[in-house]
């Protein structure tokens, strides 16, 4: 008989737990590297600078100050928090690993900090870097001179420090603690909102309360909205599950009652909201939704069917150039002077043929090609209008002008705040047709085709058919965004229909979440809204897309408010990974006991015979 | 019942399919044996349409059908298991079955079908609401000839069914065919894998650079020489 192979002993069943990896230190070291460029970056290129000059609180904390600290802060979060814990690991104790990482982050990049500064200082870098002046170094030195380099260390190591600590808290006070510190930020940057809520609400004397008067929070206003914003974070957010769950308990009647005042509520809110926050934030929403409304369109096109199209703003243009034409006065003289509602019916054929024209020698693309492609049509539409040749008809760089108000009845829309309701109408209208489409046969269609196009023809999809459907419901959509800007306005010029409307309505389509209709108003809230709000920010705006596109590709590909579709597919590679581990510790763990059960009976042995 | 007369097929100025001759008879299996590169999925591509004959006839029951429209050629009964099954990776299985009975309309006759595949295939009934990217190699063939089944059709196209597959898994999709044929299925199987398709056709042609070479019942094809010595693997 062969050799007995020997039976484990009891330590080995104790030890198949298998202990996840730790926080690692080296990889601290390199995101310390990382945060270091990023924050000589940021100073260097000017954005410190440029938004010192807004104070997020006042005489406490610049806008400038905010943004550089925060990046050792962030990374150094990121640095200290534990590599993800598979299923059936132990996860390691939290300690004083978590804050050694944070610290040796705020370090590193504390030290890239002091010797840009001193490089800075020793050499003339400005003939190629502009932006490093010596305000900027007065600055990053808290006007200290070199004793402010040490105060720049020291807080670098801080906010390292800090960042490794939070590490340490429960889930439910690092949650708290992070969403009161966000929200104290945004409240502090968004003055232009919250002030005039306070003085639409008729609640002035709350403002001074708040509001230093030249910009960013009072020191006490900050302390309050902290402590508002921790206790929501910490009180109210974990009890949203108990509500869902108990709205599910409920019966369908009472279900119904609370749909039915939700929706009464937000209707309420909406017909308020221009009103209270006044013309200029009216302005900003404005954009905002006609953003959303081709941002739904380009969903439909893009997330839908797949097709990436990056010359949608011809359809915005179509739509704007259409109802220009067909409404104002100083249009050609052969145009009529229709009302907008007249000239919408035309709006969407116009559209519709534009769909078509553009859809048509694409049939054939697929990925690259038709990208590229349609970024040429993009480019067509805006030097057609550009054009002398089509002066008489589209009047070359001047534009059209005179294009009259929008109007039902007597009611007519004039200052942004009356063109919002029709703003939220037609977004409305196309979140409800997208939503309509999702669920629909041709939503099925366009799915399978943006999985893979031969089966699904096999499979008897009208391939051609589809993708004409799909351009012309996204340029449809797109028409109606354009034709309220052009009444908006009141004028059409050619230069507001460049490439980078296209980009920004795909970069916001992506970042929300490709596919979903939640995501894309969010996406816009964020990548419209937001820099319109900023000024400081409008510069770097293109930079800050760039940035954000590729942290989205790298991180969260699935976008901020993604369709439950996508999140399976894009995070399955961990789950099968997870359950491939799991499923390998369970055999061995099956094995060790089989072998400890059978006692001194010998296993089989293959070679035995 | 499917009947391919002279059909020539092009791709570009490339002549791919020459002269080719097919019949199949209801109620059969019919495999089609040949090589990389010997038109074998061309010639399917050609019965479903996607890619038109340059010269040729092929009928369906009497009444010819190229030159339609994919969409049409399904409508009339024909549907597809593609090479290397290529579901609709993102969608659930439940989904990838309710694509492959796009073009039908009578809502009963679809949940029967999606009822005789769970009494085929109980293991795709488990995965119905899994998105058919994580299914294993295996249980995306059956969702793959699933599929094509809802489709309801009455000759049903296989390209290479044992591509990538574990050899149980071969020998299982194959007793699969056999019953989904002995169901009251025509099938057109195209296979590289001359052994195990003959072993269950009733007859088999194969195609070398575009021309039919051989006809003959998969019993004969078996012991003829020249099958045994090219496509058999014996010496």
């Amino acid at each position: 008989m062969a050799k007995i192979a020997p039976v484990p002993e009891e330590a080995v069943l104790e030890d198949v737990r298998l202990k996840a990896p730790e926080v690692s230190l080296e990889q601290a070291a390199k995101l310390g590297g990382v945060a270091g460029i990023v924050a000589v970056f940021v100073s260097a290129n000017g954005m410190v600078q440029a938004f010192a000059e807004r104070d997020i609180i006042s005489g406490i904390l610049s806008m400038g100050y905010a943004l550089l600290f925060l990046v050792p802060l962030i990374i150094a979060y990121l640095a200290a928090r534990e590599p993800p814990v598979l299923e059936g690991f132990e996860a390691p104790q939290k300690g004083p690993r978590n804050v050694v990482a944070g610290l040796i982050v705020g370090a590193i990049t504390g030290l890239f900090l002091v010797l840009f500064v001193l490089l800075a200082s020793a050499v003339n870098l400005r003939r190629v870097f502009i932006n490093i002046s010596p305000q900027l170094l007065d600055l990053l030195t808290f006007g200290q001179g070199s004793g402010g380099l040490v105060l720049l260390a020291a807080g670098s190591l801080l906010m390292g420090a800090a960042g490794g600590l939070t590490q340490l808290l429960e889930a439910k006070w690092r949650r708290a603690l992070w969403g009161a510190v966000a929200w104290t930020l945004l409240i502090g940057l968004l003055e232009v909102i919250v002030a005039q809520l306070f003085r639409g609400l008729g609640l002035n004397v709350l403002a001074p309360f708040f509001y230093a008067g030249t910009g960013g929070l009072t020191p006490v206003g900050a302390a309050i909205v902290f402590v508002i914003a921790f206790l929501y974070y910490w009180a109210v957010v974990p009890k949203v599950n108990q509500w869902q769950h108990a709205y599910a308990q409920m019966p369908a009647e009472r279900q119904r009652s609370v749909r039915l005042s939700a929706v009464v509520a937000a209707v309420i809110v909406v017909a308020v909201t221009p009103q209270v926050l006044g013309p200029f934030v009216s302005e900003v929403l404005d954009l905002v939704g006609i953003f959303l409304l081709m941002g739904l369109g380009l969903n439909i096109v893009v997330g839908f069917a797949g097709l990436l199209d990056l010359g949608y703003v011809a359809f915005f243009a179509v739509g704007a150039y259409t109802t220009a034409i067909l409404t104002s006065p100083a249009s050609p003289r052969w145009s009529p002077e229709m009302s907008f509602w007249a000239a919408l019916p035309f709006v969407i054929l116009a559209a519709a043929l534009a769909g078509i024209i553009v859809g048509t020698p694409v049939l054939r693309m697929r990925g690259d090609y038709l990208a590229i492609v349609t970024l040429g049509f993009g480019e067509i539409a805006r030097l057609l209008l550009l054009s002398d040749w089509l002066r008489p008809v589209f009047g070359g760089a001047q534009g059209i002008l005179k294009i009259p108000n929008l109007s039902i009845g007597p009611i007519v829309f004039r200052t942004p705040v009356d063109m919002f309701y029709p703003i939220v109408g037609f977004c409305l209208l196309a979140a409800y047709v997208s939503w309509k489409l999702k669920n629909s046969r041709i939503g099925r269609a366009w799915m399978a085709m943006r999985e893979d196009e031969q089966v699904a023809e096999a499979m008897g999809v009208d391939i051609v058919e589809i993708k004409l459907k799909a351009f012309i419901v996204g340029a449809v959509i797109a028409s109606f965004g354009g034709a309220l800007f052009a009444v908006k306005i009141g004028s059409v010029f050619p230069h507001s229909f460049s490439l980078l409307v296209s980009i920004t309505v795909l970069v916001l389509v992506i970042v929300g979440g490709l596919g979903s209709i939640p995501g894309v108003v969010v996406g816009t809230l964020a990548l419209v809204g937001l820099p319109e709000l900023l000024r400081e920010f409008q510069e770097y705006r293109l930079l800050a897309y760039g940035v954000l596109l590729i942290l989205m590709m790298l991180y969260r590909p699935e976008g901020l408010l993604p369709t439950k579709q996508w999140v399976r597919e894009l995070h399955e590679e961990e789950l099968m990974q997870d359950a491939w581990l799991k499923m390998e510790e369970d055999r061995r763990r099956a094995q060790a006991q089989a072998q400890t059960s059978q006692g001194d009976l010998p296993p089989a042995q293959p070679e035995e015979a | 019942m499917l009947h391919l007369k002279n059909i020539n097929t092009h791709y570009g100025p490339i002549h791919i399919l020459r002269n080719v001759n097919i019949e199949i008879y209801p109620g059969e299996i019919v495999c089609l044996l040949g090589g990389n590169a010997s038109g074998k999925t061309t010639t399917l591509r050609t019965i479903l349409g996607m890619v038109r004959p340059s010269a040729g006839e092929i009928y369906l029951d009497g009444e010819r059908v190229d030159g339609l429209p994919t969409t049409e050629v399904v409508k009339r009964g024909i549907s597809m298991v593609p090479e290397n099954r290529r579901l609709f990776k993102r969608m659930t299985v439940l989904e990838n079955l309710e694509m492959g009975a796009f073009l039908r309309h009578d809502h009963e006759g679809i949940q029967e079908d999606l009822e005789r595949i769970f009494e085929l295939f109980p293991r795709v009934k488990e995965r119905l609401h899994q998105k058919a990217g994580t299914l294993s190699g295996g249980e995306q063939q059956m969702v793959a000839i699933g599929r094509a089944l809802m489709a309801r059709p009455k000759v049903l196209l296989m390209d290479e069914p044992s591509m990538g597959l574990a050899p149980v898994l071969v020998e299982q999709t194959f007793e699969i065919i056999q019953q989904i044929n002995q169901q009251g299925t025509t099938i057109f199987v195209v296979e590289q894998n001359a052994n195990m398709a003959l072993s269950i056709a009733h007859r088999g042609y194969v195609l070398q650079t575009g021309r039919i070479v051989l006809a003959d019942t998969a019993q004969n094809l078996l012991h003829n020489e020249m099958m045994r010595q090219a496509y058999l693997g014996e010496m």
